[in-house]
């Protein structure tokens, strides 16, 4: 088993194909999406593939240590230029091309138009604690 | 026949109680009552002792004094406790009030003092709370011990008051029912608990604040998690038994006349729980409870639900001049902002504010509801040709 993350941005990605905001869409096209959403959730957990999910605000800052006695520094709100990630899933999947075929169903998800929105995602591999045979 | 965990868990501060009494320091005497808690849930399996909470206090005891003795063999210590336990004293209500007071004491974080009433005085355990918070049991252990030892260290002569304890309940109550412990349920548990013990008013209005909000549970979630506003509520669903309960007990303790934020609350959602249709709300009243609960809260929450409430009562354009003194920051403002415009028929900028509330929603069910918004009037919007029909100004 092999655990990959597959990260979902605000922005920093390549644009999608079916790039329409939300507020944009039909009333029955949003609800479809979140039917979408909340069935991927449930057959990634039901298939024993789920580690975790979360979502994430569009706020935040970056902090950095700014010496002895001093309170750390901030800098916010973000650049607009700023990749922003929007939330991400672990999964614990038996190989790579699993992980990938994964992240294309959650790229299907249905967007304005009930299209879907081939959203481009990203699949980070975790690394991993050392093997015990090792030759 | 089957142990009633609520049962058993109710007598988990009493039990607590006795040992401190006897001189048990308290972060010791709560580890032995947790594991007499564990063992009454498997020797109870069969037959339940006639005397519950005698067996209780026995058993938690004889673990506290087999704790003490590994740890006084460990340090090379005398045994400091008779073997045999003093005749029992009887624990009273001071007894589990004191309790509360410790596990809210002022050197506590709220989430420290969260987690140990909910063990100490809930009977809870370390994995119960931990699944409730969503945090890795260890975690949860780690901040439990933590809170035991600055408890302990600070001494029982400086504990919390009854203020301290209330906002901890209310912070319980607000996190609701996430996994397998619903902590609505046991916050109302536990301030049952308390209000049988205090006569402090606020208690009561706390008390009757949860009642009444627990008895719209099931109307203001869809069974995918979806919010439900409370003008579109099913009200056939709410539970009139506790809304009753609820009321009564507002009422009561409104007439002794010594007004405190949790019996102005209570008072808000009475009225909202009264009406049988939404229209039938008494707004003018409620923007009346609002200013009341001002001079005790006076805090930009407060102030953005007062803006909703004068929206209502007196018309969309005095619900923004209401809104124009609250801060900017306050979450949820936006929605707020966007209900108000789309009510004064401007519904173009109602659009725009609805998509900034999603963006900027403290969690998932309420940015898609406010996503569900802002797709609602775009495609009103475009049912009626051009947007700029609208009243904007």
């Amino acid at each position: 088993m092999a655990k990959y993350l597959l990260l979902k941005h605000y922005r920093g990605a390549p644009a999608a194909v079916n790039d329409v905001p939300m507020d944009r869409w039909k009333p029955d096209e949003v609800e479809a999406h979140m039917g979408f959403m909340h069935d991927f959730a449930a057959r990634l957990e039901r298939d024993g593939e789920l580690v975790d999910g979360q979502a994430l605000s569009p706020d935040g800052v970056w902090v950095r240590y700014d010496g002895e006695g001093r309170p750390p520094v901030t800098d916010g709100p973000f650049a607009e230029t700023k990749d922003l990630i929007a939330g991400w899933y672990v999964i614990d999947v038996d190989s790579y091309e699993r992980a990938i075929e994964l992240a294309g169903e959650l790229s299907a998800a249905p967007g304005a138009g009930g299209a879907p929105i081939h959203e481009w995602l990203e699949v980070r591999p975790f690394l991993t604690a050392p093997p015990t045979v090792t030759q | 026949m089957t142990v009633d965990d609520v049962e058993l868990r109710e007598l988990a501060p009493a039990v607590l109680s006795v040992l401190v009494r006897r001189g048990a320091d308290f972060a010791t005497a709560e580890d032995a009552v947790q594991e007499a808690l564990i063992r009454a849930l498997a020797a109870w399996e069969t037959t339940e002792p006639a005397d519950p909470k005698a067996w209780l206090i026995t058993v938690a005891w004889r673990a506290f004094l087999d704790m003490t003795r590994s740890d006084a063999a460990r340090r090379d210590r005398e045994v400091r406790f008779d073997t045999e336990p003093p005749a029992g004293a009887i624990p009273s209500a001071d007894d589990t009030l004191h309790l509360y007071f410790l596990c809210a004491h002022p050197d506590l974080a709220p989430t420290a003092a969260v987690a140990l009433t909910l063990r100490a005085v809930g009977g809870l355990t370390t994995r119960q709370i931990a699944r409730a918070y969503l945090v890795p049991e260890p975690t949860m252990a780690q901040r439990i011990s933590r809170a035991k030892r600055i408890v302990s260290r600070a001494g029982v002569e400086r504990p919390g008051d009854v203020h301290t304890v209330m906002r901890v309940l209310y912070l319980v109550f607000n996190e609701g029912y996430s996994g397998d412990v619903d902590l609505a349920a046991e916050a109302i548990r536990l301030t049952r608990q308390l209000a049988a013990v205090t006569d402090e008013p606020e208690v009561h209005g706390l008390l009757a604040l949860m009642l009444l909000h627990h008895a719209r549970r099931e109307s203001r979630t869809r069974p995918d998690g979806s919010i439900v506003p409370l003008s579109d509520q099913d009200r056939g669903q709410w539970d009139t038994v506790l809304i009753a309960e609820g009321i009564d007990i507002a009422q009561a303790a409104l007439a002794r006349d010594q007004l405190g934020e949790y019996q102005a609350q209570a008072a808000i959602a009475a009225l909202h729980a009264d009406a049988t249709r939404v229209e039938e709300t008494d707004w003018v009243q409620i923007v009346e409870w609002y200013d009341e609960l001002l001079r005790f809260a006076d805090t930009p929450v407060v102030r953005l639900n007062r803006a909703v409430a004068v929206g209502e009562a007196d018309g969309a354009l005095a619900g923004l001049a209401a809104l124009a003194g609250v801060d900017d920051h306050v979450p949820r403002r936006d929605a707020v902002a966007a209900y108000l415009h789309e009510k004064n028929g401007e519904l173009g900028l109602a659009a725009r504010l609805y998509a900034d509330a999603a963006r900027n929603a403290p969690n998932l069910a309420e940015r898609d509801h406010q996503t569900r918004q802002a797709a609602r009037l775009n495609q009103h919007l475009q049912q009626l040709g051009s947007p700029r029909r609208e009243r904007e100004g």
